[in-house]
């Protein structure tokens, strides 16, 4: 039982070391760029889950919890995603793609609903550890700047 | 031989007379709205509730700019390509110089004040159920709003659909009075089915459309292909939407899914126009949205 096990053991560090070097290499390959385009999206996702719950009434209120979320949530509007909006990585060129070539295009205006989506997830920062009135009202400002980025720039169903 | 032809002709002209009658554009009698006072307040509630600036407003507009309805949005279709009307408050380019008659006309019967008819790709097909009091209301919320100059674009239709008076055939097979969803409503259902049934216009996109362009009420809200375009409208009866009230009064609140995916393509537009409502309001429609008979 022991040997398989081991076997195995070196088989997955020996594909870790190979697959190190590969990944960073990769960082510019478009299906990487759409993974951590995606992966960036569900980030947000993951922040906004536990607020959209005391929202929605779904979760009891806890002022710490909404706050820390809610200030993740704003750090990650922060966060510099100029490398994720590449040509040959919008729809039609990958299969899970659903980017516009106009989120590539147009980078002045998408960089401006970027800056709507910071100041709206700063504004939910300072409110969502107040009471859940506070946080209801804050959510539907960061909801506003998501829809106006995925109406520009995403594909609609 | 000679007799025959004027019998022939003579059908013709009756023919002719009778389709006239049959699809000439009806306005309303104007005893319907004489009176009623208008509340500028709840005007700003059924423009919201109505969605008015979602095709008559900048598509990426914002905020105030959400009020400026000079149209111009471009919606195409099976039968050509449509264009949003100016529908400001400019006294030329757009309606200032309505009356709330007028409003009632183009909104309850689809024909506009020169007595013609309008497509139905303006929703009067959902409108018609609205209440004159909300018409009236309306008509004096958008009289407070921005004036805007450009002039209204022409429709890109060709013939046989640039001929407006066939639109009286589509009146007839499709302009229906009552309600979708029958049977024991409370009281917050019923709201619910006036917002979605009577001025949210859910099912211009979301209800499958025959070859005529006319609604498939037996598929209510059961989505379909989007006519002219690529994709599909989703399927929002509980037959797919498995979403909790909350979820949906939510979504139509800040555009998130339970998943925390958001609203994109047209939708976004809609919840731009929902998330003014109260969340009374959006509730109701939640709940409303639970009664429609579940479609695979």
């Amino acid at each position: 039982m022991r040997k398989p096990t081991r076997v195995l053991t070196t088989a997955l560090f020996a594909g870790l070391l190979l697959a190190g070097p590969v990944l960073a290499e990769d960082l510019n390959d478009p299906e990487e760029i759409l993974t951590a385009r995606h992966g960036y999206m569900l980030l947000m996702a993951n922040q906004l889950a536990p607020l959209g719950a005391m929202a929605k009434g779904d979760a009891p209120y806890d002022a710490a919890a909404a706050a820390k979320a809610a200030a993740s949530l704003a750090a990650l509007a922060s966060v510099d995603t100029s490398m994720l909006w590449i040509a040959g990585t919008e729809t039609g060129a990958l299969e899970d793609s659903d980017m516009l070539p106009e989120a590539v295009s147009d980078s002045a205006g998408r960089d401006t609903r970027f800056a709507e989506l910071k100041t709206a997830a700063e504004t939910l920062a300072a409110a969502a550890g107040t009471d859940q009135d506070s946080l209801k009202a804050a959510m539907g400002g960061v909801g506003a700047a998501c829809g106006a980025c995925h109406k520009a720039y995403r594909k609609a169903d | 031989m000679r007799r025959i032809l004027i019998a022939l002709a003579l059908l013709a002209v009756l023919g002719l007379g009778l389709f006239w009658a049959a699809t000439r554009p009806r306005p309303i009698d104007p005893d319907l709205i004489a009176g009623l006072v208008p509340d500028v307040a709840h005007g700003e509630q059924v423009f919201w509730a109505a969605g008015c600036a979602g095709c008559h407003a900048d598509v990426d507009a914002k905020g105030g700019e959400k009020l400026i309805l000079r149209g111009g949005q471009r919606f195409p279709s099976p039968f050509g390509t449509f264009l949003a009307p100016n529908i400001s408050n400019d006294q030329t380019a757009g309606i200032g110089a309505w009356s709330a008659l007028d409003l009632a006309n183009a909104m309850l019967r689809g024909v506009s004040p020169e007595g013609a008819h309008y497509y139905p790709v303006f929703p009067y097909g959902t409108y018609s159920r609205a209440r004159p009091q909300d018409i009236v209301d309306l008509r004096a919320f958008l009289a407070t709003l921005p004036s805007d100059p450009t002039p209204s674009q022409p429709h890109e239709v060709g013939f046989p659909f640039n001929i407006r008076l066939g639109l009286g055939l589509w009146k007839l097979l499709y302009l229906r009075d009552g309600w979708v969803v029958s049977g024991d409503l409370t009281a917050k259902e019923d709201q619910g089915r006036y917002l979605v049934e009577a001025l949210g216009h859910c099912g211009e996109c979301h209800t499958p459309r025959d070859a005529l362009g006319g609604p498939d009420l037996t598929r209510w809200l059961a989505g379909g292909p989007v006519p002219g375009g690529t994709g599909r409208f989703p399927n929002i009866t509980p037959g797919k939407l498995d979403w909790s009230e909350a979820d949906i009064a939510e979504y139509l609140k800040s555009g998130f899914t339970p998943d925390y995916d958001s609203a994109g393509g047209h939708m976004a537009l809609v919840v731009e126009n929902t998330a003014n409502l109260s969340d009374d309001d959006r509730a109701a429609m939640a709940a409303y949205l639970k009664k429609v008979a579940p479609q695979p």
